[in-house]
């Protein structure tokens, strides 16, 4: 007699399972039904019991049939009361499949589990989908809609198209087109299956294409395998371009790294015409303080990198003018001889550095608004350390090109490199103005130091294997010249990286020296030669 | 004696070739003659490592030679260095034959490991020695002068130039670092086994390549010092005091200069392979910018546009390199490091220039 009433209710139900979905003082029934069903040894009972649970929708609905999918549900034997388990030992610590209520803990021998079949899995699978498509909040649909799309299926078009009847929000709306279209191409109808040819003409997500190509195959029709062909073609067209902006983005975030790593020389080597070979170790300073700082304030990394730019300027900043105080200066009109000397501090800075920080490289970590990567679609997606390392280089550029034109510092720099005698019968100080300058180049090197640390390992060698690059873009943008300098850097990160796919990295880097070398031979003053009277000198 | 001419005014040199001697006589004679207990005994060790200094003292000469006397301030020689090296590995190599771990009579070890099944074509010849000895030469002349003609025509120079040499052994290191190049990628070549027949684990063997080591060095400082003294050699002072001038005046800059980088890469080369079969490898590290740049540092601490200087600058750095790394490796890069900055700030004419200056002040 109970049993036909349950029956008698379910049937109910199904007729209106719209209306049940959105009737929540029905759901505990419906639950009640469907753990009495799942109580049943009959297969097809329990079958019944997943659908009731579909229709409820609710979260302890999702609950049980998660737990069904991992085989944690049981009833206890005692009282036939259906549970859902935890953990999987001998001991359960068990809660109610209706209410979620905790029962404590109860031994395997008191519990009988709820066994399924295959398609029974399948059916869960589904009904789980079906419940994300009909979550509320439009995020998590689209999220549902784009996981089918991983797994294409032949049901999902009629599972889809009620809802897309219903859907209001258009990305759900177009993500939900493209799952139909896609599963539409194993139809029957060979009508059917060109319609949703052509509309996934210029969808780019690797499954549409699997899809389409396999149809190509399959095809005997040579119209349509033509049609297939062309909306491949388009798709093909697609993935290349957004390629080419992806191997563009990775080229512009390499050449701002050598850019920012330059941008420093370009200063005491274009301007003040020093060759600075501790320029590498001034960057590797920069990011050692980077690392120093993340040490003192564990519990704020993310506020550590920005403390860290304005002291790793000052840091490396005044090593910088102590170099030109203590050495530099002695110097000046012996550039040769500034290159030796200033490799040698190069190598007693490495040495210091290796001696306080063990020679073992040190990581920095990432903070979590640096971390992450920004999904522009399927194809292409920008990693947002490389994001914000573009942008940095850019500002620094910027700040560097105004104080050297808008200031009375950049202004007597200016003047000195390009008479230092008249400079100086016009009252520039102009051995302040040469420590000042000093100090300003190191302390940019300092400050890409801090980007390098979030890009690479922090190591004594750091510094080392930007020195020849970094003077590499100084040379092949011209000497003297901020402006160049940012073309070369960037331009020269483009090569490298449409160069890498096509030769490997390591060759590709040696075309790029070979190329500034023979580059050097043809134009000996850069891609953009200073004129005039500075050019003398 | 037409060859000493070259030395009628160079006392500091006739001074040098005559210890050159007395040590390429006697430190054999020692090692040989006296029983091991003998406080004058020299250990074949330190036979082959006296060795190795003279092969740098020579590669100092050359880079003397275009940095002292034309004013080319060369970050890459150590490229023409490692050349030599290598042409005389794989002379090195191609003589392992069959005792190789793989046992294959025609590849050296590492194309089996690479599953290569013939021989690149860059590595026919190498079995016989009068071949790798042209290419010991011809290898790093022929890059100093195609590298030359570009750059000197177009007149780079100062430090563009060093700038640029320094890219070209950068360039090189990456480009050897690669197995697909055939020169054994990051391992190098090594496990050499006998040179012209001869055992290179012997003794005798050591002692020869140590007294032919000697006699280069001689040979060499004695031709760079006729290059010097010669109406070249003039032109190419004038050129590094000048460029301008002695261009105006009607020399052809370039061809001088040309000439006398490819001489002074062709004896990098020849001190490269001399230096290979005495420590028993060369690997791509020798390319690294680093070491160029310590053969222009023994040259200054030395006293450049000597030449003897130069020589005698590697063999002190050198051995201050293998006592410090010894006995106390934190310290060497610092004292190499103070010892750059110190040099130029404090000795320009190195310690040659220190002894010169004493002699005249008495």
């Amino acid at each position: 007699m109970i049993r036909f009433f349950q029956w008698m209710l379910l049937i109910s139900l199904i007729v209106t399972s719209s209306l049940v979905n959105a009737v929540a003082a029905n759901q505990d029934d419906t639950l009640e039904i469907a753990v009495a069903l799942l109580q049943s040894k009959s297969f097809n009972e329990k079958v019944k019991a997943i659908e009731v649970l579909e229709t409820n929708g609710g979260e302890q609905a999702k609950i049980l049939l998660n737990a069904l999918l991992d085989n944690r549900v049981f009833y206890i034997k005692k009282d036939k009361r259906l549970v859902v388990g935890g953990s999987q030992d001998k001991e359960y610590s068990v809660s109610d499949a209706l209410t979620g209520e905790a029962l404590g803990t109860l031994h395997r021998g008191q519990l009988q589990k709820i066994t399924l079949n295959n398609k029974m899995r399948r059916q869960i699978r589904s009904a789980l989908a079906v419940m994300n498509l009909r979550n509320p909040d439009a995020e998590k649909r689209l999220a549902a809609v784009n996981q089918m799309l991983d797994r294409p299926e032949e049901e999902q078009a009629q599972l889809l198209e009620p809802l897309l009847a219903q859907e209001r929000n258009d990305r759900v709306r177009d993500a939900m087109q493209i799952v139909i279209a896609l599963s539409n191409l194993s139809s029957d109808k060979p009508e059917q299956r060109m319609n949703a040819v052509t509309a996934l003409e210029g969808n780019i997500h690797p499954a549409v294409r699997n899809g389409l190509s396999r149809l190509q195959r399959e095809t005997r029709d040579p119209a349509a395998v033509k049609k297939i062909a062309q909306v491949l073609e388009t798709i093909d067209h697609k993935l290349r371009l957004y390629s080419l902006l992806e191997n563009l983005f990775f080229g512009l975030s390499l050449g701002s790294v050598l850019v920012l790593a330059a941008i420093g020389l370009a200063i005491t080597f274009g301007v003040m015409g020093v060759i600075n070979m501790a320029h590498g170790e001034l960057i590797m300073i920069g990011a050692y303080t980077t690392y120093v700082i993340q040490l003192l304030m564990p519990e704020h990394i993310g506020v550590s990198v920005l403390i860290a730019i304005p002291a790793a300027f000052i840091v490396s900043g005044a090593v910088g003018i102590a170099i030109e105080r203590g050495v530099i200066r002695f110097l000046y009109g012996r550039s040769l001889e500034t290159l030796l000397a200033t490799f040698g501090i190069s190598l007693i800075l490495q040495q210091t550095v290796r001696s306080i920080f063990s020679p073992l490289n040190r990581s920095v970590e990432t903070p979590a608004w640096m971390s992450g990567s920004w999904e522009i679609n399927s194809a292409l997606s920008l990693t947002l350390n490389r994001l914000y390392i573009i942008a940095f280089a850019l500002l620094v550029f910027a700040m560097l090109y105004l104080v050297l034109k808008k200031t009375s510092l950049g202004l007597q720099v200016r003047a000195v490199s390009q008479n230092r005698s008249m400079a100086r019968a016009m009252g520039v100080r102009s051995q302040w103005v040469d420590a000042m300058t000093f100090g300003l180049g190191s302390g940019i090197a300092g400050v890409a130091g801090v980007a390098l640390s979030q890009l690479t390992n922090v190591g004594p060698n750091l510094g080392q294997s930007y020195i020849i690059d970094s003077f590499m873009v100084v040379v092949f943008g011209g000497v003297g010249n901020l402006w160049g300098t940012l073309v070369s850097g960037l331009s020269l990160g483009v090569a490298n990286k449409f160069l890498e796919p096509w030769s490997g990295a390591v060759l590709a880097k040696i075309l790029v020296l070979v190329f500034i070398i023979l580059f050097i031979q043809k134009r000996p003053r850069g891609l953009f030669p200073q004129k005039g009277r500075a050019a003398e000198g | 004696m037409s060859v000493f001419n070259p030395l009628k005014q160079d006392r500091g040199g006739q001074i040098f070739l005559a210890v050159l001697l007395l040590a390429m006589v006697l430190v054999p004679a020692f090692n040989l003659m006296l029983p091991e207990a003998s406080p004058f005994h020299v250990s074949t060790y330190t036979v082959t490592l006296l060795g190795k200094y003279l092969a740098f003292a020579l590669l100092a000469v050359a880079v003397d030679l275009a940095w002292g006397y034309l004013g080319i301030l060369s970050l890459g020689h150590g490229a023409f260095f490692a050349l030599g090296g290598y042409a005389m590995g794989m002379y090195l190599m191609r003589q392992i034959g069959e005792r190789g771990v793989y046992g294959n009579p025609l590849l050296p070890d590492f194309m089996v490991f690479l599953n290569w099944d013939s021989l690149p074509w860059f590595w026919y010849g190498f079995d016989m020695f009068w071949f790798a000895l042209l290419m010991v030469m011809l290898a790093p002349g022929l890059l100093a002068f195609v590298f030359g003609w570009f750059a000197f025509r177009s007149r780079v120079t100062g430090v563009y130039l060093s700038i640029i040499t320094q890219a070209l052994t950068y360039a090189l290191m990456l480009a050897f670092f690669r197995n697909e190049m055939g020169f054994g990628g990051n391992n190098g070549l090594t496990d050499f086994k006998d040179i012209i027949g001869f055992n290179l684990q012997e003794d005798g063997t050591r002692i020869a390549l140590f007294v032919a080591t000697a006699l280069m060095l001689g040979l060499g400082y004695i031709a760079c010092r006729a290059i010097v003294v010669s109406r070249l050699g003039r032109v190419a002072v004038a050129i590094r005091d000048a460029e301008d001038r002695t261009r105006f005046v009607g020399y052809r800059v370039e061809y001088v200069k040309l000439a006398i980088f490819t001489f002074s890469a062709v004896l990098a080369g020849i001190a490269g392979a001399l230096y290979v079969p005495q420590v028993g490898i060369i690997n791509p590290g020798e390319f690294s910018p680093l070491n160029s740049i310590e053969i222009v540092i023994w040259v200054a601490v030395g006293g450049r546009a000597t030449l003897y200087g130069a020589a005698a600058g590697a063999i002190m750095v050198n051995y201050g390199k293998s006592y410090f790394t010894a006995a106390l490796p934190e310290v060497w890069l610092f004292a190499l490091g103070a010892l750059f900055v110190l040099v130029t700030l404090f000795l320009p004419k190195g310690v040659i220039g220190l002894l010169n200056r004493k002699r005249v002040e008495t």
